[in-house]
């Protein structure tokens, strides 16, 4: 486990709300999410696909497409600043220098038309206002920092001449290229081998610890949480519902839903018997059920999870004591605990 | 060099045996006048079993060739040498009725639930589709009754089969082509990655169904896949695949548990373990550099420019699939065919 600095809050997610106006209907795509990571820690945003993770994350980012997508309510405060309210060109400013994003798909987020070396060089020659030779050299530098084996050879191809692992260790450098604050990766090892995607996993792990960086990780991989999380924050239907420390939730889910997920995965280290299936599907954004929206699909379900919304709960760690970060969206996480 | 089959015979009689199976893509130059001008050897002298019944797991990473064995299986690509024998007659020759004969025993389940079903086709026509190739299977009268039976049987509606396919979601689709799959009864079903594609929560779903029917049908899998958690979960023995060829077989417990080539050993130190409390105790073997070009596949041991254990050998002589001679004596689960000369077991994935 790293231990954090003792900051204050890098990234504070309140209460955000993000809606897709379609024509079948108003989606609820974020309802009410609220999340934060500390400078130095890594949060891990768990969900499946519809869960809402990556528009909270492109919601924070800045980068939703709009239209069809909406941000209705909430704050980002990154340093106490929130982001929602600032002027475009501010915003511009802090999303450019301090905060940064690593995309699954590599070859579609760099442009195939320039060099790589170019596209490093052009963050030094914009943003820092280094001579084209400077920035040339930092580019190489950098794909050093990132193991890209020969780099001062291949800081002339193009993107496509580069492996997947190699291409996203170039997304990799292209974000910690001006030494942001926070970086937020979606899924960046999916689309990889599982070789590969150890590499380049220990590799943000590595850099995220050197530049004291705070990571959102966000992805569906129990594995990849477990290896390389602090803190998780589990996402349902467009909502959280249940933020845990790591041991905490792999060794105590308060949620049927989380207890349901780590059930249901087949596990490299013991051969186990029939997989725990979660019955049913996520439910469509247009048509949340009411209550909790995990309801249709919980063995836990009774009336009032019918009729009423959970609020986050507040869970106590073993000892029973209050855990800061700790919270369940059930009414029953008191016997899920148990169980 | 002709390799022995992955294991010594069981009792039970493979309903399927592979020999030296390789498949060789030709590579060209020139527009007009083609020139060959080498070749790319996606499957090279690949030898299995598969028994009546169970599961072959072949794992492996992206451009191993584990998907060509597949569409090598079904006959969806022609060998470039070696022989496919179901039920003791080689197939790989075959063509016309003699084939369609024996493709209806094997069947295949493909990876993308989206691009694998036809969408301007009902579920009906998708699933009761093989009835019109095999119109042997079902009487014409009889076919809407079996099709819906087919949907009940993978735990869709029988009343959906007007639907489209965009009118289902991954899992429900993946569904489908099983359903198709199992339409004319066969007795081998190859998987390609089945359910890659589906969310965690649905993934189980589907595993448990794929197994479900394996014991209602008798069925035998040859089950493909990058992942090797679902691989070991599904499976009763296990190849992995490097470039071309099976670096190691064995049952599940001798790959996971008790590997003796290097590259599984580093595969399976790489797959991240659900279970934070096993950080500490993991130790990654990471391998330096990307796989060779499978055009110019390395001499000798296809693994040896990324194996920290390489030596000369490594470079002149291939290593045969078999059980390593050190090993022979021993007798345990590490006496298990392994592709490597200096093979020897080491405990990859933090066990529980």
């Amino acid at each position: 486990m790293t231990q954090a600095p003792d900051v204050t809050r890098l990234l504070d997610v309140r209460d955000l709300r993000v809606e897709f106006r379609t024509r079948d209907g108003v989606a609820e795509a974020v309802g009410g999410v609220s999340y934060g990571v500390d400078a130095g820690r890594t949060l891990a945003v768990l969900g499946e696909s519809g869960s809402g993770k990556s528009v909270t994350a492109q919601a924070v980012m800045g980068i939703l497409d709009s239209p069809p997508a909406f941000v209705t309510g909430g704050q980002v405060l990154f340093r106490g600043r929130d982001l929602l309210t600032m002027s475009p060109r501010e915003r511009r400013s802090v999303r450019g220098a301090a905060m940064a994003m690593i995309f699954q798909d590599a070859l579609s987020a760099l442009n195939p038309v320039l060099t790589v070396g170019a596209q490093l060089a052009e963050m030094y020659e914009v943003h820092r206002g280094m001579s084209r030779k400077d920035a040339r050299a930092r580019a190489v530098e950098l794909m050093d920092r990132v193991r890209i084996p020969a780099a001062k050879a291949r800081v002339n191809d193009y993107p496509h001449q580069f492996s997947g692992g190699m291409r996203q260790r170039i997304m990799i450098a292209m974000a910690i290229a001006l030494e942001p604050e926070l970086i937020i990766a979606d899924e960046p090892t999916t689309a990889l081998d599982v070789t590969v995607q150890a590499q380049v996993m220990d590799l943000l792990d590595e850099l995220r610890r050197e530049y004291a960086m705070g990571l959102i990780l966000i992805t569906h991989d129990l594995g990849v949480v477990a290896d390389v999380a602090d803190e998780i924050a589990v996402m349902y239907a467009g909502r959280i519902v249940e933020t845990a420390p790591v041991r905490e939730l792999y060794r105590r889910p308060a949620h049927p839903y989380t207890r349901g997920l780590l059930d249901s995965i087949p596990r490299v280290d013991h051969k186990g018997k029939e997989l725990y299936a979660i019955k049913g599907l996520p439910p469509s954004l247009l048509t949340v059920p009411t209550g909790c929206p995990f309801h249709p699909r919980c063995p836990r379900a009774q009336d009032i999870c019918r009729t009423e919304r959970p609020p986050l709960y507040e869970v106590p760690d073993a000892t029973d004591t209050v855990a800061p970060g700790r919270a369940s969206a059930c009414h029953f996480w008191k016997d899920e605990l148990d169980a | 060099m002709p390799e022995q089959p992955a294991e010594p015979a069981e009792p039970v009689e493979p309903v399927l045996e592979v020999r030296d199976l390789a498949k060789h893509y030709p590579l060209t130059r020139g527009v007009l006048v083609k020139r060959r001008i080498g070749a790319v050897r996606a499957v090279d002298t690949v030898s299995f079993d598969l028994r009546r019944g169970e599961t072959l797991g072949i794992v492996g990473e992206s451009g191993c060739g584990k998907s060509t064995v597949a569409r090598l299986l079904v006959n969806l690509e022609r060998p470039t040498a070696g022989a496919i024998r179901y039920r003791g007659e080689d197939i790989s020759g075959l063509s016309g009725r003699a084939l369609s004969q024996v493709r209806r025993n094997i069947q295949m389940v493909f990876q993308d639930p989206y691009t694998s079903l036809n969408p301007r086709m009902t579920v009906g026509d998708i699933v009761g589709e093989p009835f019109e190739i095999h119109p042997e299977a079902a009487p014409k009268g009889d076919r809407r009754r079996r099709v819906q039976e087919l949907l009940d049987v993978v735990g869709l509606n029988p009343e959906h089969i007007n639907r489209y396919p965009h009118q289902f979601s991954g899992g429900q689709r993946q569904r489908i082509g099983i359903a198709r799959g199992l339409a004319l009864r066969p007795e081998i079903i190859v998987a390609d990655e089945p359910v890659s594609a589906l969310d965690v929560s649905v993934q189980a779903q589907v595993v448990n169904l794929m197994e479900r029917l394996q014991d209602e049908f008798g069925l035998s899998y040859v089950f493909i896949a990058h992942d090797l958690s679902v691989v070991r979960h599904i499976c009763d023995r296990v190849a992995v695949m490097y470039l071309g060829r099976f670096a190691e077989t064995g049952t599940d417990t001798e790959i996971y548990e008790h590997p003796t080539h290097p590259y599984t050993q580093a595969l399976l130190s790489a797959v991240p373990v659900p279970d934070p409390a096993a950080r500490a105790r993991r130790t990654r073997i990471l391998l330096s550099g990307d796989v060779p070009s499978p055009a110019a596949p390395p001499s000798g041991c296809r693994f040896r420019t990324r194996c920290w254990k390489a030596q000369d050998r490594c470079a002149l002589e291939v290593p045969r699939l078999a059980v390593p001679e050190d090993l022979r004596t021993a007798r345990g689960p590490a006496a298990h065919a392994s592709a490597c000369h200096f093979a020897e077991e080491r405990v990859a994935v933090a066990h529980r």
